[in-house]
C-alpha cells in the first residue's frame, strides 16, 4: 500500500511540475517571440513616446521574472490581468465562459461515455459479424472528418432539413436547466461523434483481448452464455484500461470544443479564445490557454493516478 | 514493375480507392490552373449563384468568385502546405529521435524531457498562443505546426530505434569507427522505415485537418488564398438555407484523409508481417 501511495505522489509531484513549466512556457513564449507588442497595437504611426507610455501603462517596461510572480500570484487570487482589447478584467470575460464549456463538454461526456462502452461491447460480443464491420467503417470515417463538416452536416439535418434543433447555441443564463441542454444538444454531439470512435475501439480492443485468457475459456467450458462471459467476467478486468481512455478523452473533449464552440457561435472559452487571438489580446489568450493546458494536464494525470489505483497487481505486492 | 503491379491488384478494395483518390488529388493539385478558365481569387459574377447557374458548375462564392475554381486551386495550397509542413516535422523529429537513440545518454534524457513538456499541452492551444504573439502568414504557421508535431515524431522515431540500436550490426558499425551520422543513415534509418512510413501518412491526415481547422477559425490560411477550410466559414451562411455548396470543401478534405488512411491500413497490413488466411 505504501508503495502504490508512494507511486500517486510521485505522479502528482510531476504533474505540478508540468503545469509549472508550462505557466512558464505561457508567460515567456510571449516575451521571446520577435516583435515589439506595443508597437504594434498602436500602429506605425505612434512615436516612441506613446509607445514607451502605452508600455508603462501596461506594465511591460518591468523585467520579465518580476512580471511572472505578479501574474502567477495574482491567477492565485483569481485575477487574471486586464484584457488589452476591452480594458475589462480578464477573470470577469472569463467566468461565464468556462462555466458554459464546462457545461457543454459534460453533456457530450454524458452522451458519448455510456454510447462507447455499449457500442463497445456489443462490437466485442458480435465479433466479426456485419455489425461490428459497420462500426468499424463507421469509425474510421469519423475520426478522418474535420470537426466543421460533421458539426455542419448535423446542422444541415438535424436544424434546417428537420428543424429538431436550433443550429445557433446561443444559451444565457436565466435559460432553465433543460432549456439549456437542449441549445447545447447539437455542438454536444458532434463532440460525440469526433471522440467516441476512440473510447469504442479500445474498449472492444481491452475485451477482446481478455476474451483470449484461460479464465475466461474455464468461463466457456462451463456453459456461460456468451453476453454473460463478456459482461460478467470479461469487462470488469477490463475496466482499468477503459477509464483510462475514458479520462484521457474527456482531456481531448475540452480542446475539441474550441471549433465546435466557433460553428455553433456558443459563448464559451474556445469562442473566446479564437476571438481574442484574432484580437492579438494577449492576456486574454494567455489565461485561457493556461486554463485549457491545465485541464488537459489534470484530465491525464487523473487518468495516470486511476490505471494505478485499479490495477490490483500494485495493490498486493509479491 | 511487374511486381508492383501484382502487389497493387492484392490491394483491398478500400486501398484501391484510397490510392485513386490520392492520385486523383495530386493530379488536381499540380495541373490545376490548367483545369479551369479563371484566376484562383478572379470575381467573375454577382455573389452566391446557384450551383449549375450561368455556366458556374458550384455557382459562386461570398464575393462572386468561381467555387469550383477555387476548389481547385484550394487543393494546391492547402495540401501543398500540409505536405511541406509534415515534411519538416519528419525532418526535425526523425532526425532528432535517431539521434537520441544514437547518442543515448544526456543528449537522450534532455530531448526527451523536452518533448514531454512540449506535448503536455494540447497542439491546438499551443499554436494558438504562438500565432497571437508571430501574427499569421503561411511561412510561421508550416514552422510552428511542423515543430509542434514533430514532437510526436520524435517519439516513434525513438521508439522504433531503440530497439535496432542495440542489435549487432549497428555495434559492429560502431566497432569499425563509422560516425554518428553513418550509422543513423546506413544502419537504423532503413530498419526503422515501415513504422516511420505509415506514421507519416497518418501525421500528414492529422496535419491536413489541423491546418483546415486553423484556417477555418481564419487564423490559418490568409485570405484571398483559396483554401478549404476558410472556404467552408466564408460560405456557411449558405447552410442555413439547406444549400450544400459550403459542404463541398469540407467533404473534399474528409474524402482524401479517409483515402490516406485506408491506404495506411493497409501498408501497415502488409509491413507488420500478418498474413491473409489464403
Amino acid at each position: 500500500m505504501a508503495n502504490i501511495l508512494k507511486m500517486v505522489a510521485q505522479r502528482l509531484t510531476l504533474g505540478l511540475l508540468t503545469l509549472f513549466v508550462v505557466s512558464l512556457i505561457i508567460f515567456l513564449g510571449v516575451e521571446l517571440l520577435p516583435g515589439d507588442f506595443a508597437q504594434e497595437i498602436l500602429g506605425q504611426s505612434a512615436t516612441p513616446e506613446t509607445v514607451a507610455a502605452f508600455r508603462r501603462e501596461l506594465g511591460l517596461d518591468l523585467p520579465a521574472h518580476t512580471r511572472y510572480l505578479d501574474w502567477l500570484g495574482g491567477i492565485f487570487q483569481g485575477d487574471f490581468g486586464k484584457s488589452f482589447a476591452s480594458g475589462r478584467d480578464v477573470s470577469d470575460l472569463i467566468g461565464g465562459r468556462l462555466l458554459n464549456t464546462l457545461f457543454l463538454a459534460a453533456v457530450a461526456a454524458a452522451i458519448s461515455v455510456p454510447v462507447a462502452m455499449a457500442l463497445g461491447i456489443l462490437a466485442a460480443l458480435y465479433r466479426n459479424t456485419i455489425f461490428d464491420r459497420t462500426i468499424n467503417v463507421f469509425t474510421l470515417t469519423s475520426i478522418s472528418f474535420p470537426d466543421f463538416f460533421v458539426a455542419y452536416i448535423l446542422i444541415l439535418f438535424l436544424s434546417v432539413s428537420w428543424n429538431i434543433f436550433p443550429s445557433i447555441s446561443n444559451v444565457s443564463s436565466d435559460l432553465g436547466f433543460w432549456q439549456h441542454v437542449y441549445r447545447v444538444i447539437l455542438p454536444a454531439l458532434t463532440l460525440t461523434l469526433v471522440i467516441i470512435a476512440h473510447m469504442m475501439r479500445m474498449t472492444r480492443a481491452a475485451i477482446i483481448n481478455l476474451l483470449a485468457s484461460p479464465y475466461i475459456e474455464m468461463a466457456m467450458l462451463k456453459g456461460i452464455s456468451r453476453s454473460r462471459i463478456v459482461t460478467h467476467h470479461a469487462l470488469p478486468n477490463a475496466l482499468a484500461p477503459i477509464i483510462n481512455v475514458i479520462v484521457i478523452n474527456l482531456a481531448f473533449l475540452v480542446v475539441g470544443v474550441v471549433v465546435v464552440e466557433v460553428v455553433f457561435v456558443y459563448p464559451g472559452l474556445g469562442q473566446l479564445l479564437v476571438d481574442s487571438v484574432s484580437k492579438r489580446d494577449i492576456p486574454v489568450v494567455q489565461a485561457s490557454c493556461l486554463i485549457f493546458a491545465a485541464t488537459y494536464i489534470l484530465l491525464n494525470l487523473t487518468a495516470d493516478v486511476l490505471s494505478i489505483l485499479t490495477n490490483p497487481r500494485l495493490l498486493h505486492p509479491k | 514493375m511487374a511486381q508492383i503491379w501484382k502487389l497493387l491488384k492484392s490491394a483491398p478494395p478500400t486501398a484501391v480507392f484510397g490510392m485513386v483518390v490520392i492520385v486523383l488529388y495530386i493530379f488536381i493539385a499540380v495541373f490545376g490552373p490548367m483545369l479551369t478558365p479563371y484566376g484562383e481569387s478572379e470575381i467573375v459574377g454577382s455573389q452566391f449563384i446557384p450551383r449549375g447557374e450561368q455556366g458556374f458548375i458550384l455557382g459562386t462564392d461570398n464575393l462572386g468568385r468561381d467555387m469550383l475554381t477555387r476548389l481547385i486551386y484550394g487543393a494546391r495550397n492547402t495540401i501543398g502546405i500540409a505536405f511541406v509542413t509534415t515534411c519538416l516535422a519528419f525532418l526535425i523529429g526523425g532526425v532528432l529521435g535517431l539521434l537520441a537513440t544514437t547518442l543515448g545518454g544526456w543528449a537522450d534524457q534532455l530531448l526527451g524531457r523536452l518533448v514531454d513538456v512540449l506535448m503536455a499541452i494540447p497542439i491546438l492551444i499551443f499554436a494558438l498562443l504562438i500565432l497571437t504573439i508571430t501574427g499569421t502568414s503561411v511561412p510561421v504557421l508550416i514552422l510552428v505546426i511542423a515543430v509542434l508535431d514533430s514532437t510526436r515524431v520524435f517519439r516513434l522515431a525513438r521508439s522504433v530505434s531503440m530497439n535496432i540500436v542495440v542489435l549487432d550490426f549497428v555495434e559492429a558499425a560502431r566497432l569499425r569507427g563509422e560516425g554518428t551520422w553513418w550509422i543513423i543513415t546506413r544502419e537504423i534509418l532503413p530498419n526503422s522505415m515501415p513504422p516511420l512510413v505509415a506514421e507519416f501518412g497518418l501525421r500528414f491526415c492529422f496535419v491536413f485537418l489541423f491546418i483546415s481547422a486553423l484556417s477555418f477559425l481564419g487564423l490559418g490560411i490568409q485570405p484571398p488564398t483559396a483554401d478549404w477550410g476558410s472556404m467552408v466559414r466564408d460560405n456557411a451562411t449558405l447552410i442555413t438555407y439547406g444549400d450544400i455548396t459550403p459542404l463541398l470543401p469540407a467533404a473534399a478534405i474528409a474524402l482524401l484523409t479517409v483515402g490516406v488512411n485506408f491506404v495506411v491500413d493497409w501498408f501497415l497490413h502488409k509491413t507488420s508481417g500478418i498474413r491473409d488466411d489464403k
